[in-house]
């Protein structure tokens, strides 16, 4: 009898979970949906719950009518850049801490913990007059250089690379290899798992970010997707379709990005966060 | 092997602190003449992380004693901004308006996390699916997440108040708007604490159970006795990054009410932002911005107490 109940309990549950998830996923079924819709459907009472016919007329408004593509372009290239430079420098910089000694490691110490502390949106206003005075408003150079350092990415890898056994490295040393070959032949291979993971997550973080694109850039071409969304929306007014097929545009990338990679993204999350998978 | 850290049970808060203060004592390799070559690897990272992490750390605090414009233009006043802040109604406000939304959010937020691990971990087949499910939100920039809240949430053409039978102005009642911003924080941001427990609840070993079963435990004995105190290292590390977290809001208020109905959602940081970019005032903003961070290291430090006096028991 005991061995009965748990099961049927369990059965209530995953069927509960299951129900739980649908309801979860619906906003983003629904922002789907509606920019399927022609406009006059999207506010009919009772509310259709599946377009029919589906259309894609407010696609080719939003992509006719705003400068969208440039935004994805300016977005690629930002996340592009800033990931390759901030796991590249974290990589560097990690493998120093981990495996030599020299003098001022105390004061990166010191630093990293600095910026752990130090929430990113409190130093807006000394960084925009830096980049003011540097001319990097409504810049690439603006928008990109100060997402570079991740004092995250050299804490998690400096965690990997300390897992490492000192012995390869002492063979490398004794075959004449310098510290630059040792860790991109032995060290970076050996973690590529957490590296990528680490891509990944730097990736979508870059894509998703929206408060210092918003600080520095209010030029239109200049704009990421997802602070360009926004004005688009004020210009259109109530326009759900239209709003909506501009969110899923904004999306799929890192939608993509997750479903292809889910076990790197989770991995790396987690290590973000300080919990080793 | 000697190196690593048991896996799983590193938190971040404390293995940092920890790794800072370990001596180095790693007998290995051949000392050679490392440290020009060490600060070659050192370099970018340090170029960029003291140009516009550490360099702004500093500026904002000399700032924040001056009456600059966003421009930088402006000279040495002394403490007169941190005076006029503390007779600042409209500051004071905001920074109640923050903690009200902090309130709101952390503990919901983590428990909301744990009860969908709780539920998560225990699946099969369906656990990659379902799990997706509810991370996928966390993935989509906040400005997709406002827009879908925007619509879903709308007063008139709304789904949920068409489904709920509702009429509630969401985001233009004074009342509602806050918990609103909170709710779409939650089911855009839970998927991440989710996952946090899912790893922790993975890590409890199977023995405890077992043992558990053999002495006779029930389901609810079980996890009373055993997975609530072995979950709570990590219940306690979601709760400190999520404080930290929700004190920082900006976007979601920002583009979800503006800070509006009657200035009801105005949170520090849109305070700061008004002030420095509407206002012009670059120093005085400032001033809000070192205001937030001793009132974030005053609040995590008590939290940090609190934890650890559970913890002790």
């Amino acid at each position: 009898m005991k061995e009965r109940q748990p099961s049927i309990l369990g059965a209530t549950c995953t069927v509960l979970t299951v129900i739980l998830a649908l309801i979860w996923l619906f906003p983003i079924y629904w922002i789907a949906a509606t920019s399927l819709k022609p406009e006059t459907q999207t506010i009919a009472m009772p509310p259709t719950f599946v377009p029919s016919p589906p259309t894609l007329e407010s696609f080719v408004y939003v992509v006719q009518n705003s400068p969208i593509f440039r935004w994805y372009l300016n977005t690629v290239w930002v996340s592009a850049v800033v990931t390759f430079c901030s796991v590249l420098f974290a990589l560097m910089c990690s493998y120093a801490l981990s495996r030599l000694e020299f003098r001022g490691k105390p004061l990166i110490y010191a630093l990293l913990l600095v910026g752990f502390m130090l929430p990113f949106s409190t130093m807006a206003i000394p960084l925009f007059m830096l980049m003011n005075r540097l001319h990097f408003v409504n810049s690439y150079a603006g928008l990109i250089l100060p997402q570079i350092a991740t004092p995250l990415s050299v804490i998690v890898f400096k965690q990997f690379f300390d897992a490492v056994p000192a012995d390869f490295r002492h063979a490398a040393v004794i075959d004449g290899a310098g510290e630059f070959r040792i860790l991109f032949n032995i060290y970076v291979p050996l973690n590529w798992s957490i590296i990528w993971a680490m891509g990944i997550v730097t990736f979508i973080g870059t894509w998703n970010n929206f408060f210092w694109p918003f600080i520095i850039t209010n030029s239109t071409p200049m704009l990421t997707i997802p602070v360009g969304m926004t004005q688009v929306q004020s210009a259109y007014g109530i326009a759900f379709a239209k709003t909506s097929a501009i969110a899923v545009m904004a999306s799929i990338p890192t939608a993509v990005a997750y479903l292809l990679f889910q076990k790197r993204v989770t991995q790396g999350v987690m290590a973000a966060a300080g919990i080793k998978g | 092997m000697s190196t690593t850290d048991p896996p799983g049970k590193s938190v971040l808060a404390t293995t940092t602190a920890a790794e800072v203060d370990r001596p180095q004592t790693r007998p290995q390799t051949p000392r050679r003449k490392g440290w020009p070559i060490a600060w070659a690897l050192v370099a970018p990272f340090v170029f960029f992380y003291g140009l516009f992490l550490i360099y702004p750390a500093i500026q904002v605090c000399y700032l924040s004693l001056t009456n600059s414009d966003i421009a930088g233009q402006g000279g040495f006043i002394g403490l007169r901004n941190y005076v006029e802040l503390m007779r600042d109604r409209d500051f004071w406000d905001s920074v109640v308006h923050t903690i009200y939304f902090v309130l709101l959010t952390v503990v919901p937020n983590t428990a909301v996390g744990f009860f969908l691990a709780l539920l998560v971990v225990r699946l099969k087949r369906l656990r990659l699916p379902i799990l997706s499910a509810f991370f996928l939100p966390y993935i989509l920039p906040v400005s997709v997440v406002t827009t879908s809240a925007l619509w879903i949430l709308d007063a008139n053409f709304g789904i949920f108040n068409y489904l709920t039978g509702n009429t509630t102005a969401w985001f233009q009642d004074p009342h509602a708007a806050m918990p609103a911003v909170a709710l779409v924080t939650i089911w855009w941001t839970v998927g991440f604490n989710m996952l946090l427990f899912i790893a922790g609840l993975q890590n409890i070993p199977a023995d405890c159970y077992e043992a558990a079963a053999i002495d006779g435990a029930n389901g609810f004995q079980k996890f009373i006795n055993i997975t609530c105190p072995l979950i709570w290292p990590v219940a306690s590390l979601v709760l400190v990054l999520q404080l930290i977290a929700q004190f920082k809001i900006f976007d979601q208020v920002y583009l979800l009410t503006g800070g509006g109905p009657y200035n009801s959602t105005t949170v520090v940081l849109l305070y700061m932002y008004r002030q420095a970019f509407q206002q012009n005032r670059g120093g005085y903003a400032s001033a809000v911005a070192i205001m937030l961070v001793i009132i974030i290291i005053l609040v995590s430090a008590v939290q940090f107490q609190l934890l650890r006096g559970r913890r002790a028991k």
